[in-house]
């Protein structure tokens, strides 16, 4: 960051680079992902469009309530993960850890949440084989999960490390790689919970 | 460094604010529902953008890959809602 390059942000008080958080190769990943959830998302579109009926009457078996405390839950972590990597930035390095836990302690009530939906979904014999709608509903919400504990495992990790004071304004690649993808799960979530939950038939 | 002077602090707030409006209110049954889907879906897309903006830090970012991930919440709202209009109705 010593250097600014010709193409840069002016704000009020100096000209930032143009840059991406972390290293360029989880933005790949990023990049990759979304198109990929992009694809389910328009292919589950093309299988409600065969039998609205039956998504309809399914989706009425979901807990919206639940659901909707999910969101606020992933929001929240994403906004301790973006402190955790302002306060990396200003060197105010004691905070870190704390920011970073938040996040982590937050992704653990998300894995606790669904644990509590799929096991009331199963006590009521609801499964993938059910019909189509549960098929989605297990798949989307199952990778969406399997990225929040790869997610929330990488914040334990960091919030190890931080304790110790690996990371600074000039090491930070890592925290602000794992941050991004944890954004990235959040932001998935926004679009999956109003897709299975939300979306009244016409 | 003050929680309530950083961007991402307001940009959550607002966040919060928009998922309990689709939550709590625009699912209800008080709107049509094509009314309550476009609501939802544009409101999703908003989120999602400020999300990789503000969270993701994605307003610094290059021009093109700002340009490709913004394209993201619009192009999915866009195919979503486009289905949903075309699939019959229910009723």
């Amino acid at each position: 960051m010593s250097t600014l390059s010709c193409v840069g942000v002016v704000t009020t008080d100096r000209v930032q680079p143009r840059r991406l958080p972390g290293v360029d190769g989880v933005w790949v990943f990023i990049g990759a992902d979304s198109v990929i959830f992009a694809i389910l998302f328009l292919t589950y579109m093309q299988d409600r469009l065969k039998n609205p009926a039956l998504f309809e009457a399914s989706r009425h078996t979901l807990n919206t309530t639940l659901g909707g405390i999910d969101t606020l839950i992933l929001l929240t972590s994403s906004w301790s993960v973006a402190l955790a990597i302002q306060a990396l930035k200003r060197d105010f390095i004691e905070r870190v850890p704390r920011y970073l836990l938040g996040g982590v302690v937050t992704g653990l009530m998300f894995v606790g949440s669904k644990s509590i939906e799929y096991f009331q979904k199963f006590a009521h014999g609801l499964t993938p084989g059910t019909n189509p709608f549960y098929m989605w509903y297990f798949t989307l919400t199952g990778i969406h999960l399997a990225h929040v504990l790869v997610g929330t495992s990488l914040l334990a990790f960091l919030w190890v490390r931080s304790r110790s004071g690996a990371f600074s304004s000039s090491h930070r690649a890592v925290p602000e790689s794992v941050a991004s993808f944890w954004h990235l799960v959040d932001l998935l979530w926004i679009v999956l919970f109003p897709l299975l939950y939300l979306m009244k038939a016409a | 460094m003050s929680v309530l002077r950083e961007r991402v602090t307001w940009v959550w707030l607002g966040l919060m604010a928009l998922t309990c409006i689709t939550t709590w209110g625009l699912s209800k049954d008080l709107f049509s529902p094509a009314v309550a889907v476009v609501g939802i879906f544009l409101i999703a897309a908003v989120k999602v953008r400020y999300v990789m903006l503000d969270f993701m830090e994605l307003r610094q970012a290059p021009p093109p890959v700002r340009a490709a991930f913004e394209a993201w919440p619009a192009v999915v709202a866009a195919v979503i809602l486009g289905f949903w209009f075309a699939t019959p109705a229910i009723m």
